[in-house]
């Protein structure tokens, strides 16, 4: 008989399942729940990018694309980023198409990362980054985030937790799961203190569209910055695309010339059909853009005042689609608030403690729900709390 | 005047004042006024529910009624837009470009019923020229709403 643990990577089989995933799993044995879980859009994909994609495959355009994506692709992107953030990135060298916003940021740290290389990941974040720059050999440095700095990075703290190994600061804003963002003059402080440095920044702009107090700032628009950052984004959460699994990286050309090695080898090129879509989407989709950034900014009001009016604490949210309230007041852990909401009242939210250190006392709600099911969650929550 | 008032009512009008006031960020007392700003000046002109009788077993007809009219002096087309629109059969009237006039909308509850309309009420109006009836066989949308079943939301069942 074979003895799969002498076979697998010891690194792979140490790293933990997704603590969302879990959750998700244990709704899922249940009935008549109702979730405020899942981190993408309850919009449909606008018609007219759909139709891009099915005409791709009635021409029968479903062949293989150049490795680095279609080039009028990359052209739109290059422009989006010009006319969006005040960027500028040379389609033909600046430019990846990935497979979704989780393969740039792969290639990326597979890209920079020798064994020990440390890598600065703030929490609570997304729960992709550690394990995936551990499976690079990486050694992942957690940096805490705040409630009472509105989950921003603290300068001083970043500061601290740099080292001569540091190789790679993950910029996970504007923020899955605590909504923060960071401002242009917030990341100017970081953006000082790493222009003399060799630490690359791995910026994951994935919700760059969904910014409610003011347009999101790249940190690649910030003086001195391009050149030390990787701009990882996608079409899953501003065009509702998350199924066609397509994002893109930009990043100076000495960086994606390797990049794109790790991605030709492992991937070859990204889903032709999300290609041709994502062309349409970047072509006419503002409209679209706006249309949902306006209604998600209405249920994020919705559920900030309706989360307070219960007795509720929460940190405003400026970005994404969350809402990540405290609830570390009502004498239970994050698990078991969450795990009792679940099974005594049949509404489920993600413990915050899925997302890393400074999660536990809090739970992430995704406000990517209509506002009836999301007055519905709230009676739950209400209902909760009072017999606490 | 708010148009984001009038979007989401037109979206769900089951809205309370008080959702709409948290979601635009204004005090509920503003919503209360401008709402009864715009009932009191006809732009919000009421508020119905769309409902798919197919799926109750109820019978009911809707047919489509193209009308050719000849323009009455000093009234154009409105005197017989107005006396159709107060038959309660008749659920709109538009006035087109085109080849004919007017487009009636009209329920009942039987085929024989649309039909004593057609002939008895609005074939013998003065001014109609000729008319043709479309029936309609069934309803995939109607209002910007779709009548068949919401899709079973499946986020979160795979990652």
């Amino acid at each position: 008989m074979i003895d799969y643990s002498k076979v697998l990577s010891k690194t792979v089989v140490e790293t933990p399942k997704s603590g969302i995933r879990k959750f998700f799993d244990l709704m899922n044995t249940m009935s008549d729940v109702v979730g405020l879980t899942v981190g993408e859009p309850d919009f449909q994909t606008p018609w007219h990018i759909r139709e891009a994609g099915i005409e791709s495959l009635e021409k029968g355009r479903t062949y293989y694309t150049a490795n680095a994506g279609l080039s009028e692709l990359r052209s739109e992107i290059s422009n989006y980023m010009a006319r969006r953030f005040g960027i500028s990135y040379v389609p033909e060298k600046e430019v990846i198409v990935t497979v979704g916003g989780s393969e740039a940021i792969d290639i990326a740290f597979r890209s920079l990362i020798e064994p020990g290389d440390e890598v600065i990941v703030p929490t609570p974040s997304f729960v992709c980054y550690a394990p995936l720059a551990r499976m690079s050999g990486g050694v992942p440095v957690i940096l805490e985030t705040k409630f009472e700095n509105n989950f921003k990075i603290d300068p001083e703290a970043l500061k601290a937790a740099i080292t001569p190994k540091t190789k790679l600061l993950v910029l996970p804003y504007p923020n899955n799961p605590t909504g923060a963002i960071m401002t242009k003059a917030e990341l100017e402080e970081i953006a000082e203190i790493l222009r003399d440095t060799n630490i690359i920044v791995l910026s994951d702009e994935i919700y760059a569209e969904l910014t409610y107090t003011g347009d999101h700032c790249s940190v690649a628009s910030i003086e001195g910055m391009k050149e030390r950052t990787i701009v990882a984004s996608g079409f899953s959460k501003a065009y509702a695309m998350t199924g066609w699994r397509l994002g893109y990286i930009c990043a100076p050309a000495p960086l994606t010339e390797q990049m794109l090695k790790i991605h030709q080898y492992g991937i070859m090129s990204s889903p032709t059909t999300s290609q041709f879509a994502a062309i349409e989407a970047l072509k006419n989709g503002d409209e679209d853009i706006k249309m949902m950034h306006d209604e998600y900014n209405r249920r994020r009001r919705y559920i900030y005042n309706g989360l307070k009016s219960i007795g509720i604490e929460a940190f405003e949210p400026e970005g994404a689609f969350y809402i990540f309230p405290n609830i570390g007041s009502f004498g239970l852990s994050g698990e078991e608030f969450c795990s009792k909401l679940l099974y005594d009242y049949k509404c489920a939210i993600v413990p915050g403690n899925a997302f890393g250190a400074g999660g536990e006392g809090f739970a992430r709600i995704s406000y990517a729900y209509s506002i009836k099911h999301i007055t519905q969650a709230l009676e739950r929550i209400e209902a909760f709390v009072k017999s606490l | 005047m708010n148009t984001e008032i009038l979007k989401l009512l037109e979206n769900d009008a089951r809205l309370t004042p008080a959702q709409i006031a948290i979601m635009l960020d204004m005090p509920v007392e503003a919503v209360n006024a401008q709402i009864a700003e715009l009932e009191a000046n006809g732009t919000v002109v009421g508020y119905k529910t769309i409902i798919d009788w197919e799926k109750t077993g109820i019978e009911s007809v809707s047919a489509m009624i193209e009308v050719k009219l000849t323009p009455q002096k000093d009234k154009g087309f409105d005197r017989v837009a107005e006396k159709l629109y107060n038959y309660p059969e008749v659920q709109s009237v538009y006035l087109m470009s085109g080849a004919y006039d007017l487009s009636v909308m009209i329920e009942g509850k039987t085929m024989k019923e649309v039909a004593s309309f057609v002939s008895q009420k609005l074939s013998t109006i003065d001014s109609v020229i000729s008319t043709a009836t479309h029936f309609v066989l069934h309803k995939y949308k109607d209002k910007g709403m779709v009548y068949d079943l919401p899709e079973i939301d499946e986020r979160g069942t795979f990652n």
